[in-house]
C-alpha cells in the first residue's frame, strides 16, 4: 500500500552505526566542560497539580540523552518548558548561558533549539524538499522570504542525504509514509542546525527496521550537537542511548545515569516492574493510575 | 547571437513548465486590451470595468483565505477605506478652490473640514488609498492574530469590523455623505460621462488588476507563499520552526486589505459613487462567494470567479430578481459544501484524473484534499 | 440622575434582547461549535410565525395568539435547524470556516422565501393589550414590552440552564462537547445529541424572534440586524459558556447604552466593537473561560 521507506544513507558509516550492548560505556566528551543545557529547580503545576517538581536536569554537547518515566512522568511537560510552550511556576532553563524561560517559541528556536512532536507534524500541502527548505529559511528576513526560491541550499541536500529522502524530495509531504514523516521532521531540524535537539518518541509506531534506522540517524545527529529523546521503548533506549535520566510522577528519579546503571537501580525496575506488573493485571491507561501517575495527565494530551 | 536569444526567450517566457501559464496570461491579455474595448458597448465595458475592479480584491481574498485559512468577512471596510479616501480626494478638486465639497455646502459648511484637508494633496491620497488599509490590517492583525483568536473568531471580528464601520459612516454624515455617500464626475481629468475617457479609465482598471495578479502571484510562488500554507495548515508548528506565525499573516491579511483599498479607489471613478451601500456585510461577504466560486487555491480563478458571479448578477437580477437571490444562495451552498475548490478546480481535477488514468492505480491521493483551513 | 437610571434600564432592555438573540448560540456555537450565519433567519422565522398564528386566529384572540405563538416559534425554528443540521452541517464536520459560509447562503435562501412568502414589505404583528403602555419605576419610564422581554430573556434563559444541567440530555450535550470520541466509545449516541442540540439552540432563536416582534416590524431581513451582535456575545463571553454570555450581553447592552449617551449612536457601535477587541487581547477564551492543558 505505502511505498517501502528508503533507509537513511548514513548506514556504511562506522560513527553512526547502532550501539551494541556489548560496547563499552560511552563517556560524554566533554563531562568535566559546562553542560549545554541546565535546569534547576523547575517546577509547574496545571491547576493545583504538580506535573513537575524540583527537577535539576544537565545535558552536554555530542550526548544522546534519553529521558523515560512512565506515562505522566512529566517527560513531555519537560520538553514543552524547555521550547517555551508551557511556562514554569519556578525555576530556570539555561541553555549556553542563555536564559530561556520567558521566551516566545519561535524565539528559543533562534537560540538553536529545535523540537519534534509525538505526532509528526509537516506541512503536508508542501512537498518534501520545500519542507526542508522552509525549515532551513527560518533566519531570512521578509525581504528574502519573497523572493522564489531556486535550487536547494547545502543544509537542504545534507538533510536530504541523512533522511533517505532524496528520491521523494517533489513528492508531497502527505504522501509519505509514517516513518518518512518522521524522518522529515527529523531532517526539517537539521537543515536548522540547531544545537539541542528534543526528540519526542521518534520511534512511536515503527516497526523494528525502521527505528533501527532512526537510531542511527540520531546518533548521527549527537556529532557536535545535544539530543535529547523522550521515549518509551526500553531496548531502543539501550541501544542508542549515551546517557539516561529517568522522570516519574514529576521527579527525577535517577539523574544522568549510563545504560547499564539505570538497568541495574532497585528503584528504577520497581518503578518499571511495578509498572509492568499492573499494565498485565489490568489494562494500560488504569495500569498508569496505579503507578501512581495520574492518568489525566498523560504526556498524549500536552502534545 | 544565438546565447542572446536564449537569454531573451527566457526572460519572455521562461521555464518550460510556466509555458501555458504565460500564453494563457498573454491571451487574457489580449482579451481584456484589444478585444473587449472594440466589441462591448460603452456601457458593457463599463460593467465589465466594475467586474474587474471586484476580481481585485478577490486576489486579495484568495490570498488571505484560500493561502492563509483567513477568512475575510470584511473586506468591505478596507474597500469602504480606499473608496472614500478617493472620493474626498475627486470630490476636493471638482470643489472650488478653498471650498467644501458640494453636498457640504447644501448643508452651510463654510471650510474643509480638517480629516478632509490632507486629502487636498494628490500624492497623499494616492498613498493613502493603500497604505490606509494597510495600517488598519496591520494593526488589526497584530492585536488579534496575536491573541490568537483564530479560525470562525477572526471571520466574525472582521465582520462586525465591516459593520461598524458602515454604521459609523452612516452616522457621521457631515463628513461622510451619510447613506447618500460620495458622488464624482471626474477622474484626474477624465470626464466620467465622455465615453473616450471611460475606455482610458478601463484600461487603466485592467493594467492595476494585472499588476495586483503579478504581485500576488510573485506572493504565493515564494518561500512567504509557502510559509502561509504552513501557518493555514499548522500554525503551531511553524513556531516552533523559528518563525512568527502572527507576522506571517499579518502581511498576507494587510497585502488582501491593500489590494481591497485599491479596488475601492478605483470603483469610485467607475461606478461613479461610493456608499456604505456597497461596504457592508452583505457585499463584504459577496466578495468571499466571487472567490469561493473561482477557486479559493487560484489566484486567477478568484478573478474569473468575480468576473462570472457579477455577470451573473447583471444578467439574472435584472430579469429574474428572485431566482437571482435563490441562485445565489444555492450557490454559496452548492459550491463550499461540495465543490470547495471551485471553478479552478475542475481544470485541476481534470488533470490529476488523466495522471491516474496514465500512471494506474498508485497515484497520490493526499496532494489535492488539503482545502481544509486549520481551525 | 434619571437621565442615568433611564439610559440604564435601556441598557438592561438591549442587554436582554443581546441575551436572547445569543442564547441559543450558546448551544449551536458554544457546544458543537457550528457556526451558523443563518441563526438570524431562524429568528426571522420566529417572528413570522408570530405573525401567521395572529392572523389564523384573527383579531378577537391577539393575546392568546401572542402566548401561543412561543411554543410555535420554538417547533418552527427547531425544525428548521434540525433540517438544516441534517441536510447539510453533519456533512461539513471539522470545516468551521465552510460550514459559516453555507449557512450564510442558506440564510440567503431563507431571506427569499419569506419574501416570497409574506411580501418584500414589513408586516406588523399587533402587541397583547398587557404589553401596551408601561409604569414608572424611580423616576424612570419603563414600557412594559420592554419588561416582557426582559422576564422572557430571563425564563430562556433559566429554562436553558436547567437543561443543560440538570436533565441527563445535558450532561450529555457537555461529554460530547468536551470529547467527542470518549462520548461515542461510551455509548452516547452523538449524533442524536447534535440533533437535539441544534433543535434546541435554533428553537430558542424562534422564541427570541416572538419577542423581537414587540420592538418593530417584521421583515425577511430582521435576523441580519442581530447576528453580528450575537455572535459578538457569545465570543465575549466564552465558548459554550451560559454564565458567559449572560453576563457579556448584559455587559454590552449597558455600555452600548451608557457611551451612547455620552456620545451618540454611530460612535458608540465603534467603541463598543473596540473595547470586545481589546478585551479579547487580555482574556482570548472568553470572560469565562475553561481551563484546559496543552494547546487550545
Amino acid at each position: 500500500m505505502s511505498p517501502q521507506p528508503t533507509p537513511p544513507r548514513a548506514e556504511g558509516d562506522p560513527a553512526i552505526r547502532p550501539r551494541h550492548p556489548s560496547d563499552p560505556p560511552q563517556t560524554p566528551p566533554e563531562k568535566a566542560g559546562e553542560p549545554l543545557l541546565r535546569i534547576r529547580g523547575l517546577g509547574v503545576q496545571f491547576g493545583g497539580f504538580h506535573a513537575l517538581t524540583d527537577v535539576d536536569f544537565d545535558a552536554r554537547e555530542g550526548e544522546v540523552h534519553f529521558l523515560i518515566g512512565p506515562n505522566g512522568a512529566g517527560k513531555t511537560t519537560l520538553v514543552d518548558i524547555i521550547t517555551g510552550l508551557t511556562k514554569p511556576t519556578t525555576g530556570s532553563v539555561s541553555f549556553d548561558g542563555q536564559q530561556l524561560v520567558g521566551h516566545k517559541e519561535h524565539r528559543i528556536v533562534h537560540f538553536g533549539v529545535g523540537r519534534t512532536f509525538q505526532a509528526a507534524t509537516v506541512f503536508e500541502a508542501l512537498t518534501v524538499g520545500e519542507n526542508l527548505d522552509l525549515a532551513a529559511s527560518y533566519r531570512l528576513g521578509l525581504r528574502r522570504l519573497l523572493r522564489q526560491p531556486r535550487g536547494h541550499a547545502d543544509a537542504v541536500v545534507e538533510a536530504l542525504e541523512v533522511t533517505g529522502l532524496a528520491d521523494e524530495v517533489d513528492k508531497s509531504a502527505g504522501a509519505l509514509a509514517h516513518g518518512q514523516k518522521q524522518w522529515l521532521e527529523i531532517g526539517m531540524l537539521l537543515a536548522q542546525g540547531p544545537r539541542l535537539l528534543l526528540l519526542d518518541e521518534p520511534v512511536a509506531g515503527m516497526s523494528p527496521d525502521e527505528r533501527t534506522r532512526t537510531g542511527e540517524l540520531i546518533r548521527y545527529l549527537a556529532r557536535g550537537r545535544t539530543v535529547l529523546v523522550v521515549e518509551h521503548d526500553m531496548d531502543f533506549m539501550r541501544r542508542f542511548a549515551d546517557r539516561v535520566t529517568v522522570l516519574h510522577e514529576g521527579r527525577i528519579l535517577r539523574a544522568d545515569a549510563t545504560v547499564a546503571e539505570v538497568q541495574a537501580d532497585p528503584t528504577v525496575q520497581e518503578v518499571y516492574i511495578g509498572r509492568a506488573r499492573d499494565d498485565r493485571n489490568s489494562a494500560g491507561r488504569s495500569g498508569a493510575a496505579a503507578a501512581g501517575a495520574p492518568a489525566a495527565s498523560d504526556d498524549e494530551e500536552a502534545a | 547571437m544565438s546565447a542572446l536569444l536564449a537569454t531573451v526567450r527566457r526572460r519572455v517566457v521562461g521555464p518550460r513548465e510556466e509555458l501555458p501559464a504565460r500564453i494563457a496570461f498573454a491571451i487574457v491579455a489580449f482579451l481584456l486590451i484589444v478585444v473587449a474595448p472594440s466589441m462591448l458597448s460603452d456601457f458593457r465595458l463599463g460593467l465589465l470595468a466594475k467586474y474587474l475592479v471586484f476580481a481585485i480584491v478577490a486576489v486579495g481574498i484568495a490570498l488571505a483565505w484560500g493561502r492563509g485559512g483567513m477568512l475575510v468577512l470584511g473586506q468591505g471596510l478596507f474597500f469602504g477605506l480606499g473608496g472614500y479616501a478617493m472620493a474626498m480626494h475627486l470630490q476636493l478638486a471638482e470643489a472650488p478652490d478653498g471650498q467644501p465639497p458640494a453636498f457640504m455646502t447644501l448643508t452651510g459648511a463654510e471650510h474643509v473640514p480638517g480629516i478632509w484637508g490632507p486629502f487636498e494633496s494628490t500624492a497623499f491620497t494616492l498613498a493613502m488609498v493603500v497604505l490606509l488599509p494597510m495600517l488598519a490590517a496591520t494593526l488589526l492583525g497584530l492585536l488579534v492574530f496575536r491573541s490568537r483568536v483564530r479560525g470562525p473568531y477572526f471571520a466574525i471580528l472582521t465582520q462586525a469590523l465591516a459593520a461598524a464601520f458602515v454604521i459609523f459612516l452612516v452616522g457621521q454624515q457631515q463628513f461622510s455623505g451619510g447613506t447618500n455617500g460620495l458622488t464624482v464626475m471626474t477622474f484626474f481629468g477624465l470626464d466620467l460621462a465622455d465615453p473616450d475617457d471611460k475606455r482610458t479609465l478601463y484600461l487603466i482598471v485592467v493594467a492595476v488588476l494585472a499588476l495586483v495578479f503579478l504581485i500576488g502571484r510573485q506572493l504565493v510562488r515564494s518561500r512567504y507563499g509557502r510559509l502561509l500554507v504552513a501557518v493555514r495548515d499548522a500554525e503551531d508548528r511553524v513556531r516552533f520552526l523559528g518563525y512568527d506565525p502572527t507576522l506571517v499573516k499579518v502581511v498576507a491579511f494587510a497585502a488582501s486589505a491593500g489590494m481591497a483599498g485599491l479596488a475601492g479607489a478605483l470603483f469610485v471613478p467607475v461606478v461613479g459613487i461610493i456608499s456604505p451601500a456597497s461596504l457592508g456585510i452583505v457585499p463584504s461577504i459577496e466578495m468571499v462567494i466571487w472567490v469561493a466560486v473561482g477557486g479559493r487555491l487560484s489566484l486567477a480563478g478568484a478573478i474569473a470567479g468575480a468576473v462570472l458571479v457579477n455577470y451573473a448578477k447583471t444578467e439574472l437580477s435584472e430579469q429574474l430578481p428572485s431566482a437571482w437571490l435563490y441562485g445565489q444562495g444555492l450557490l454559496f451552498v452548492v459550491v463550499v459544501a461540495f465543490a470547495p475548490r471551485g471553478i479552478a478546480g475542475i481544470g485541476e481535477w481534470l488533470r490529476e484524473n488523466r495522471g491516474r488514468l496514465r500512471r494506474g492505480r498508485d497515484a497520490t491521493p493526499a496532494a489535492a484534499t488539503t482545502v481544509e483551513e486549520g481551525a | 440622575m434619571e437621565q442615568l437610571f433611564s439610559q440604564i434600564f435601556v441598557g438592561l432592555s438591549i442587554g436582554s434582547i443581546l441575551l436572547l438573540v445569543a442564547l441559543g448560540l450558546t448551544f449551536t456555537f458554544g457546544q458543537m461549535g457550528v457556526i451558523n450565519m443563518a441563526h438570524g433567519e431562524f429568528i426571522m422565522a420566529g417572528a413570522y410565525t408570530t405573525y401567521v398564528v395572529q392572523q389564523a386566529l384573527g383579531d378577537g384572540a391577539t393575546s392568546t395568539a401572542f402566548l401561543l405563538s412561543l411554543p410555535a416559534a420554538l417547533v418552527v425554528a427547531g425544525l428548521l435547524g434540525l433540517a438544516l443540521e441534517a441536510l447539510l452541517i453533519r456533512r461539513l464536520y471539522g470545516r468551521p470556516l465552510d460550514t459559516l459560509l453555507v449557512t450564510w447562503g442558506v440564510a440567503l435562501i431563507l431571506q427569499q422565501l419569506a419574501r416570497d412568502l409574506f411580501g418584500a414589505q414589513n408586516v406588523e404583528v399587533k402587541s397583547p393589550g398587557w404589553l401596551n403602555g408601561g409604569t414608572e419605576v424611580l423616576g424612570v419610564g419603563v414600557a412594559y414590552n420592554r419588561i416582557f422581554i426582559m422576564v422572557l430573556a430571563l425564563a430562556a434563559t433559566a429554562g436553558a440552564w436547567f437543561v443543560v444541567s440538570r436533565m441527563k440530555q445535558g450532561r450529555r450535550m457537555r461529554a460530547v462537547m468536551q470529547n467527542r470520541q470518549l462520548a461515542a466509545a461510551s455509548g452516547i449516541g452523538t449524533a442524536a445529541v447534535d440533533r437535539r442540540t441544534f433543535f434546541l439552540g435554533s428553537g430558542l432563536a424562534g422564541v427570541a424572534g416572538v419577542a423581537i416582534t414587540q420592538l418593530g416590524s417584521v421583515g425577511p431581513t430582521l435576523g441580519q440586524n442581530y447576528i453580528v451582535d450575537a455572535f459578538l456575545v457569545v465570543v465575549a463571553g466564552g465558548l459554550g459558556k451560559l454564565r458567559g454570555a449572560v453576563i457579556a450581553a448584559l455587559v454590552l447592552g449597558l455600555c452600548n447604552s451608557l457611551i451612547e449617551y455620552w456620545t451618540e449612536a454611530s460612535l458608540a457601535k465603534v467603541i463598543v466593537f473596540v473595547l470586545i477587541v481589546a478585551f479579547l487581547q487580555l482574556r482570548p477564551q472568553g470572560i469565562v473561560a475553561q481551563e484546559t492543558r496543552g494547546l487550545a
